[in-house]
Order: structure tokens, then sequence, then C-alpha cells
């Protein structure tokens, strides 16, 4: 053998190596079982979260002091992460993923029990909090959102106002002329797409379940097809399309700027935006912070009314689980706990509790006077949903889909609405055809 | 300090000329030494290159959604979804608008270093100008120009100063999104194809210019008969890299528009593949084919114009 030939190997063999490592060992599941008695449980944890915001103004180690006042002997520690959901993906091939963390989008739901430590069965857990179905495999709940969220229209009351529009459209066409009025009687930009940023024009996507009012709707995603006349999906894109279409959005989309838009729906320059509850808190910081009056962010519901009402989607924001390797399941349970029903972390996001018996936040006090009626959608099959989108690439969780969309209806793209949603059913209807069951 | 010094240099000079005869554990020595200082580099280049590399390979064999403890084999299956979905391969048309910038990039690094090489007043202030935007981070490049080209932003200041009044959405429209990436990559990547264009340009011995102005040819003579076949292997260099940079273009794309309105170069469908769908199978599939097209062009274009040597004297 020559000096090249051994070379040759020795890089060949260390290149084997990683090779071989492509998968790690499966565990069988554990249970992340409630602490019966607070002052015991020690340990150190580590929450992983996506509210960056929130760990450095320190309001996250406010809580984590709050926390220890009941079990003095947890430490709790926060790592915030930008990019949560590609950093989150590629940590969890390892066993080091934080004791307490967010489920991420792309983990499966049948992998819930390797990834995480479950929290307790479905038919005890349901009784006390909301969307414990979004995270139960095989009758065990594994994980647990801190917030409930509704999708809607964040807009600015006074714009609205100023064009003489005093009720909430109940219609797409209602919703269309209204903003025409704006846009002849005021100086606001009628509606802004938050094209650039991508990820706010996702937020359509939650339009389903708010036009049928339909709890069922993931289930229609699931077996029929979600761009067929008067689905939920083809009626948002529709109304979508048309207000691009009738020139009521912003002059450039594609430099659109999310941080911008805030301030600027505050102070009245931007009059509509289609985001979810969410978003209030942050709209109504931008309104103070330009010294605004907060009180002017309004939100309104999707208009479209099943039998003279208007119909409000719940669903969770992010769980929070456990990690199934975590050494202290103990203290991480009691952090998501604690969490959930003492920290009053969704009364300062002005968010919907995730406990039963709670209150409607006051934000949603003018949907309560008009008789909004709020469903939670089942979400048994939305594990189905899930696979049938990847598989078809459509990806309407993703940005590309909605700025396709805007783009075909400002010109920038050839094709006519039809063929463009005839597509994508088409695409997603082969899809179930192969991801069925 | 200057004491210490001063005795350590006195006690190693007086060894230092003695040629000691090499014994057989010297030359041993001496034939590992050189991979002793190689170690570091290759470990390197293993661990962040190779070793990924023929994972993806591997993975470009399975069904494997980037984060399940489970995958299985599925054969040339992936390859044979790459070969038989042409939407795949349309994003490359995208790759034409930066074929193009690339051949205007290179002229122009061409002209800038050729004039840059001459003695020119304030030269090294116009080759830092030249350089810099190479040194920036791609990220912030994107970012700095997504307010240049907002509606309003410095383009159109810039424009109105001079008196043109556009109303033009540059990131509109297909065709205008594309040449204004397309020109972003030029004013990033000019920098780099300017200092080694330059750099080949002075290592041309300065007599032979002299000689040649004795003969009495001019600066373009000077350019066409000396520095252009000089430079040749340079050049080529430039093209190949040009040619595969077009082919996997994405940071500044994927910052400004994140592939929107027909801005998808064929990386940023790649990283969409694996990380919005998550199908990191079919994705490390597309990517290996990617380096097999790169290879492919760039051995079809050394056997186009073959790397001979050149000898100007």
């Amino acid at each position: 053998m020559n000096r090249r030939t051994v070379l040759a190997v020795v890089v060949g063999a260390a290149l084997l190596v990683p090779g071989c490592t492509g998968t790690g060992g499966s565990s069988k599941g554990a249970d992340a079982a409630a602490p019966t008695d607070p002052s015991k449980v020690t340990g150190t944890i580590k929450v992983l979260t996506v509210r960056t915001d929130l760990v450095q103004d320190g309001t996250l180690k406010k809580y984590a002091a709050e926390f220890n006042k009941t079990y003095p002997k947890v430490k709790v520690e926060f790592e915030g992460l930008t990019n949560y959901e590609a950093e989150v993906k590629i940590r969890m091939n390892t066993e080091n993923y934080g004791d307490v963390l967010l489920i991420p989008a792309v983990i499966k739901k049948s992998d819930y029990p390797k990834f995480f430590a479950s929290l307790g069965t479905e038919a005890e857990r349901s009784k006390k909090y909301r969307f414990t179905d979004f995270t139960t495999v095989d009758g065990k709940v594994y994980g647990q959102s801190p917030v409930g969220v509704s999708p809607g229209f964040v807009y600015n009351k006074r714009v609205w106002k100023e064009a003489g529009v005093t009720e909430w459209p109940t219609t797409p066409a209602e919703f269309l002329a209204d903003l025409k009025a704006i846009k002849a009687k005021t100086d606001a930009i009628p509606y802004y797409t938050n094209f650039a940023a991508g990820w706010t024009l996702t937020s359509w996507t939650y339009v389903d379940g708010s036009v049928t009012c339909d709890p069922q709707a993931t289930d229609k995603l699931a077996e029929g097809d979600p761009w067929a006349e008067g689905a939920d999906l083809r009626v948002g894109d529709t109304l979508l399309y048309d207000t691009v279409k009738s020139g009521l959005i912003e002059k450039d989309p594609t430099t659109s700027n999310w941080e911008e838009s805030k301030p600027r729906t505050a102070k009245g320059e931007i009059a509509t935006q289609w985001l979810g509850t969410w978003a209030i808190v942050q709209f109504q910081d931008a309104a103070k912070k330009a010294g605004v009056n907060p009180d002017d962010i309004g939100f309104m519901p999707f208009p479209a009314q099943v039998d003279g009402k208007f119909c409000a989607v719940i669903g969770p924001d992010y769980n929070q689980a456990v990690n199934v390797h975590s050494p202290h399941k103990a203290a991480a349970r009691a952090w998501i706990d604690w969490f959930t029903d003492k920290s009053g972390y969704d009364k300062d996001n002005l968010a919907i509790s995730p406990l039963k018996d709670a209150p409607l936040p006051d934000v949603l006090k003018p949907y309560e006077d008009a008789g909004v009626k709020f469903i939670e959608l089942d979400d048994s099959k939305g594990a189905q949903v899930k696979t049938i989108d990847n598989q078809s690439e459509t990806g309407i969780y993703a940005p590309e889909y909605r700025q396709n969309l805007v783009d075909l209806a400002r010109g920038a793209r050839k094709g006519s609405l039809d063929d463009f949603l005839g597509d994508l059913s088409k695409r997603w209807t082969d899809a179930q055809k192969t991801a069925g069951s | 300090m200057t004491d210490t010094t001063q005795k350590a240099a006195a006690e190693v000079i007086p060894a230092a000329p003695v040629p000691a005869p090499a014994s057989r554990g010297t030359r041993a020595w001496r034939g590992v030494t050189p991979w002793l200082f190689l170690i570091a580099p290759l470990a390197l280049l293993v661990v962040f290159t190779y070793a990924p590399i023929v994972n993806m390979v591997a993975y470009s064999f399975t069904d494997w959604d980037g984060v399940s403890p489970e995958l299985h084999y599925t054969g040339a299956e992936n390859y044979r979804e790459v070969f038989t979905r042409p939407d795949l391969f349309e994003v490359f048309w995208v790759s034409g608008y930066y074929l193009a910038a690339s051949a205007v990039q290179t002229v122009l690094a061409l002209y800038f270093a050729t004039v840059l090489s001459f003695n020119v007043r304030f030269r090294n202030f116009f080759k830092g100008v030249l350089f810099f935007p190479y040194l920036i981070n791609g990220v912030a490049i994107g970012f700095v120009f997504l307010y240049f080209f907002q509606d309003g932003g410095t383009l159109d200041s810039v424009l109105s100063l001079l008196g043109v009044k556009t109303d033009h959405a540059w990131l509109g429209t297909p065709v205008s999104a594309n040449t204004s990436l397309a020109g972003v990559s030029v004013w990033r990547y000019l920098g780099l194809n300017f200092v080694l264009f330059l750099g080949a340009i002075q290592s041309i011995p300065g007599e032979l210019y002299e000689a040649a102005e004795l003969d009495g040819a001019n600066r373009w003579h000077q350019f066409r008969y000396i520095i252009a076949p000089g430079i040749k292997p340079v050049l080529t260099l430039a093209v190949i890299l040009s040619i595969s940079g077009s082919l996997s273009v994405f940071e500044i794309p994927y910052i400004m528009t994140g592939g929107a309105t027909g801005t998808e170069t064929f990386v940023i469908q790649t990283v969409n593949l694996a990380f919005r769908f998550n199908k990191t199978g079919l994705a490390s599939a597309a990517a290996i084919v990617l380096l097999l097209i790169i290879l492919l062009v760039t051995w079809v274009q050394r056997r186009l114009v073959p790397d001979d040597k050149v000898d100007l004297v």
C-alpha cells in the first residue's frame, strides 16, 4: 500500500463513522406526574421558548421568581430561540432539548411519546383544560398551551369610524365595500398584507372554521377539498384575492415591514390586518410607544355569519411539553402546571385562558356584546392534515401559498384565481389518496 | 524582558547552524511533521465538509423527515422523484438572471482591475471601495438592500435627487425582482473577482509593459496581448466560480424575498423541501443532483477551454 491508499482508507473510515449514526435509540415513553409536595421538588430545569423578548427584558425571570415561592428548590433557566422551529428540530436529534419545550410543528403526532413525557390522560385533563385533543396520542395528553388564540382582523377603530363604518361587515362583499370606503374617505391603507414577512400571511389558514362555524372543519380538510366552492379556505382566499385585486393594499407589498406595521396601524396609517388575538397586545404596546390611544386598536371576526351570528375559532398557541429524557420531570411538570394555571401569563398577554372555567379576556368584550359564537375545532384529524400538507407540498401553514396568491391578484404572476385554487385542490386531493388512512 | 530574550537567543544560535546527520528517528519525525500541522485543518475539513456530505448521500436514499427517530431505506426512489418532476427544475430559469449578471460582473471586475493596476490617483482607496462589499455578511447585505429597494427607499430617493421620478416597485414583478437581486449579487461579488484579477495582473513582470511601450503599444494593446493571456487561468477560474455560483444562489434572495414573486432558486427550493415539508430525504437527493450538475458543467467547461500553460516571455 502506498501513502495515498493509506490516506484514502483512513479518510474513508473516518467518513463512515458519522454515516452510521443516523438514528438514535427510541425510548418507550414516560409520564411526567404532577408532584404532590411542592417543597420536595428539586432540580434545575431549562425552559425553551420563542419569546426572546420576554427573556431579554426579564419578564420570564419574574415569573420564575414567583414560581419559586411555591417550589423553592427548583431553579428555572430560560433559553429564547429566534428561529425556534429549525433550531429545535435539529436539537431533537439528541437528548438535550431542554426540560420544558414547545412542541414544534414538525414533529409527527404519532412520535410524541418518543419525545415527550405524558401529562396525563385526556379523559382526566379535558375536564379542566381546553385544547387537550391537539396533543393527545392514544388517550394520553403530551402538551398544554398556556394561552388560547383566535384569528381575526386587527383594525384601527378611529379610521373605520372616519370612513363611516360602525358595524362589523357580515359578508366578504360588505367587507370589501368598507375597505373601499376607507380608501375613498381616509388617507389610510385599507388593508396591509405584510407580504414580505411571510408568516403573517399564514394567518389566513386559520380562517378555517370561521366561515361555516363548524367544529369539524379540520376533518373536512383531511377528507374533503378545502378549495371547493363555499369551503372555508376558498372563501378566505377569495376575500384576500379580491382585496388585493381591488388595489386596497399597500403600494409595494414586496418591501412591507411587519415591525413598522404595528405603530402605523396604531397611528391610523394602516386600517386593517388579518392576524389574531395574540397580536392585540403588541399593537397596543406599539400605540403606547407611538404616543397614541391604545384603545383605537380593535378586533373583529371574519365577515361571515351563520344563523345571524359571527363565529370565532379558539385554538391553542404552542403547546408546552416535558422532554422525555429530562432527569427532572417532576420539576418540569410543576412548571407547566404553574405556568398554565397560576402565572397570569394569559392575562398579561390579553389572551384567552386555557382553563375551561375562566372568563374571556376584556379585549373580547365586544365579541360577547355582539353575540359572537366561540367554537373549538376538533383536532383528531390534525396529524393527517399535516401529512397531506407535506406530501402535497401545498404548505397551508407556510407563506409561499398566500404570497403566490397575492402575486396573482396584483398581476405579478400569470393565471386566474380558479386555476390557482384548482391546482391546489388537485395536489391536495391527490396527496389524500396516498397519505390516506 | 530584553535580558531574557537576548539570553534565549544566545543559547539557540550556536545550535542552529550544525547540520545534524539525519538518523532514522529524525527522518521518520520529519515525515510526520507536515501531517502534524495538517491534523487541525484536515480534522475540520472532514468533520464539517466531508462527513456531512456522506451523511447527506446516506439520507438521500431514505424517507427521513429530519427529526423522527425512524427512517426507512427507499432505494433510488428520491432520485426517481427528482428526475420525474419537471417543476423542480423550472427554478433554474432564475439562475439565468444571475448568470447574465455574472458576465457583467466579470467584465466590470476585469475593467477595474486593469485600470487600477496602472498608476492611478487614489488607487488604494478605490481598491478598498470595490473590495469592501465582499467583506460584509450576506445576511446584512440582504437587509440593507431591502431598505434600498423599499418604496420611497434609498434608491428612489437617490433617483429623485437626480430628477428621475420613478414609481417602480423594484421587487414587484418577477423580472424586476430578479434583476434587482442579481444586481445586489454583482455588487457583492465584484470585489472578489476584482481582487483575483488584480493579483494575477500584478504578477505579470513590469518589464513587459516597458518593453511593449518601447515598441509603441498603447493601453489596449497591452491589455490584449499581455494582460489577457497572462490572467487566463484566473479568468477560467472566475468563470467556473460564477457559473456554479449562479446555479446555487441562496442568501440574497432567501433573505430579501424568501423566494416570493418568482425569485425562488434551486437551493431555496431544496431548503423548503427539507425544512418546510420535512422531506429531508428528497431534499438531500436534490442537493446531490445540484452537486452533480455543477461538476458536470465544470467538466464540460474544462474540456471546451483546456487549461494550457501560459508563457508570456
